[in-house]
């Protein structure tokens, strides 16, 4: 691996999406606009202010993984990664090049939808919004990882659609979003406590209520990076130069 | 087969399947250096998985190919190889010189090297434009452009010449040519056979087997044929079909 390879990727990458303002515009508005939705479907009652946390949870976390898993694969069925394997990059340095820029759209993304949350629709942190906007990000890190590791299981366009409902509706329905994770049937309860989209939630909505201190939400981060450093090897282990 | 200096690339005993069916069954080729060398035979008969495996992309199942004195795929050989694919690899959504500069990053060629192969493959006044908006012609010219950045040893060119017009055609083989002279060995593939007589050596190719391996010259005065079509069709009659299974027939 090699840090000029690496940051030239993700360059590279940044450099296709903004020839691409469409998808700039769904990028960064979409996931604000589904919480202004649910805000209003909300709006005489105070549901809102318990899922509210975990909606910018799972927008970004939706979208990122998306469109991550879709323009890599798109490399791979254009020939431009057959090419970039024949010569010198590193395949950690083609994972971790998309992670860099799409971590950096998962920023702007995060920080859009928590603002819209917060200051549109009215949502209450009572908690730090910055580390509100630090567990938000580090999930949308988390769908743009585990995006690269899908697409490296997908042949075609609609494998990798597939593979939203197969890893990310299981996560969505264990979270604790529909029915608080203590209240899960046991063995569902220990599942979901493996799945890193259920400490993305738990650590929002600890944030948002105030109701653990910030090394709780410090130990969910943890195991959110976790996720994202194993999702980034095993992506670029699963990376074959030869094919057959 | 001794040449007299080191062959670019040897190739013994391949085998080669892709899927379930065995495309390369025992093939054995040496690709001499500093000469452009034409990949001829018809769509299906196995160049593109010749090439894949000399460029070390292609799973192969049996056999050794050196390519550059090194075994096929070698770490070391990724700055020494160009390749070219037949569709070309090249990301629509940048623009010409984009495309070149992320390639050049990546094989770590100097900064002035993008402008010397847009020079070479006359898309210098397209730089700036949108590889997505540009003919199919100049799209697979700037996919050539992108092998040619940090001037590799051996360059592999997978039907690079096809969807373009017969100037820029000439253009490019004079190209290949001119690389050629100053130490650039080019293996070419093509199934437009009127492009034989610009080669230095031909490979005829069907079924995965080297039928010839020859001079156009050469192959025109051991099959008496007055054309490399003919020549071509007159090997084929003297050769029985290669069964898919095994191909060792003669």
């Amino acid at each position: 691996m090699n840090p000029q390879r690496t940051l030239a990727t993700a360059g590279r990458v940044l450099s296709q999406v903004r020839h691409d303002p469409r998808t700039i515009v769904l990028l960064l508005v979409v996931p604000s606009l589904l919480i202004g939705l649910l805000a209003w479907i909300f709006s005489d009652t105070p549901v809102f202010a318990t899922i509210g946390p975990g909606m910018i949870a799972l927008f970004p976390f939706i979208v990122m993984f998306l469109v991550t898993s879709i323009t890599t694969l798109r490399e791979r069925r254009t020939g431009t990664l057959e090419r970039l394997l024949s010569m010198p990059l590193g395949k950690g340095d083609l994972i971790l090049g998309y992670t860099l820029a799409f971590g950096l759209l998962a920023v702007a993304q995060s920080a859009v939808a928590v603002g819209f949350a917060v200051w549109v629709c009215g949502l209450e942190i009572s908690g730090s919004i910055w580390l509100l906007l630090a567990v938000a990000v580090a999930d949308a890190v988390l769908g743009t990882t585990l995006g690269l590791l899908a697409s490296a299981f997908a042949r075609t366009e609609f494998q990798v659609v597939q593979f939203m409902p197969a890893l990310v509706f299981p996560q969505i329905l264990l979270g604790g979003i529909f029915l608080p994770r203590e209240q899960l049937p046991d063995v569902l309860r220990y599942i979901s406590d493996w799945l890193p989209l259920s400490h993305a939630i738990d650590a929002l909505q600890a944030v948002a209520t105030d109701s653990q201190d910030a090394a709780y939400v410090g130990e969910e981060l943890l195991i959110i990076g976790a996720w994202i450093v194993g999702a980034v090897v095993l992506g670029s282990v699963t990376l074959r130069r030869r094919t057959p | 087969m001794v040449n007299k200096s080191a062959p670019a690339v040897d190739v013994i005993d391949l085998h080669v399947r892709r899927g379930k069916h065995p495309v390369l069954h025992g093939l054995s080729v040496s690709i001499p250096c500093g000469v452009v060398v034409g990949l001829l035979g018809p769509s299906g008969c196995g160049k593109t998985t010749l090439l894949r495996t000399i460029v070390g992309v292609q799973v192969v199942q049996s056999g050794t190919v050196t390519v550059l004195g090194r075994e096929a795929g070698s770490a070391s050989l990724r700055h020494r190889v160009g390749y070219v694919t037949q569709d070309a690899s090249v990301y629509d959504d940048l623009t010409v010189r984009q495309n070149l500069q992320y390639f050049r990053a990546v094989l770590g060629a100097p900064r002035n090297d993008v402008d010397r192969v847009l020079a070479l493959t006359d898309l210098t006044s397209q730089a700036g434009q949108l590889v997505g908006s540009l003919s199919g012609g100049q799209r697979s010219r700037v996919s050539l452009a992108g092998a040619l950045l940090g001037s590799p040893d051996l360059l592999v060119l997978d039907e690079p010449t096809v969807g373009l017009d017969p100037l820029l055609r000439v253009e490019l083989w004079t190209l290949f040519h001119q690389l050629a002279v100053s130490g650039t060995s080019l293996l070419v593939s093509s199934h437009v056979m009127d492009e034989a007589s610009r080669c230095d050596r031909l490979l005829l190719m069907r079924d995965g087997e080297i039928l010839a391996d020859d001079t156009p010259a050469g192959l025109l005065a051991s099959t008496g044929a007055s054309d490399t079509e003919g020549a071509f069709l007159a090997l084929i009659a003297r050769h029985p079909v290669a069964d898919t299974t095994e191909g060792s027939a003669s």
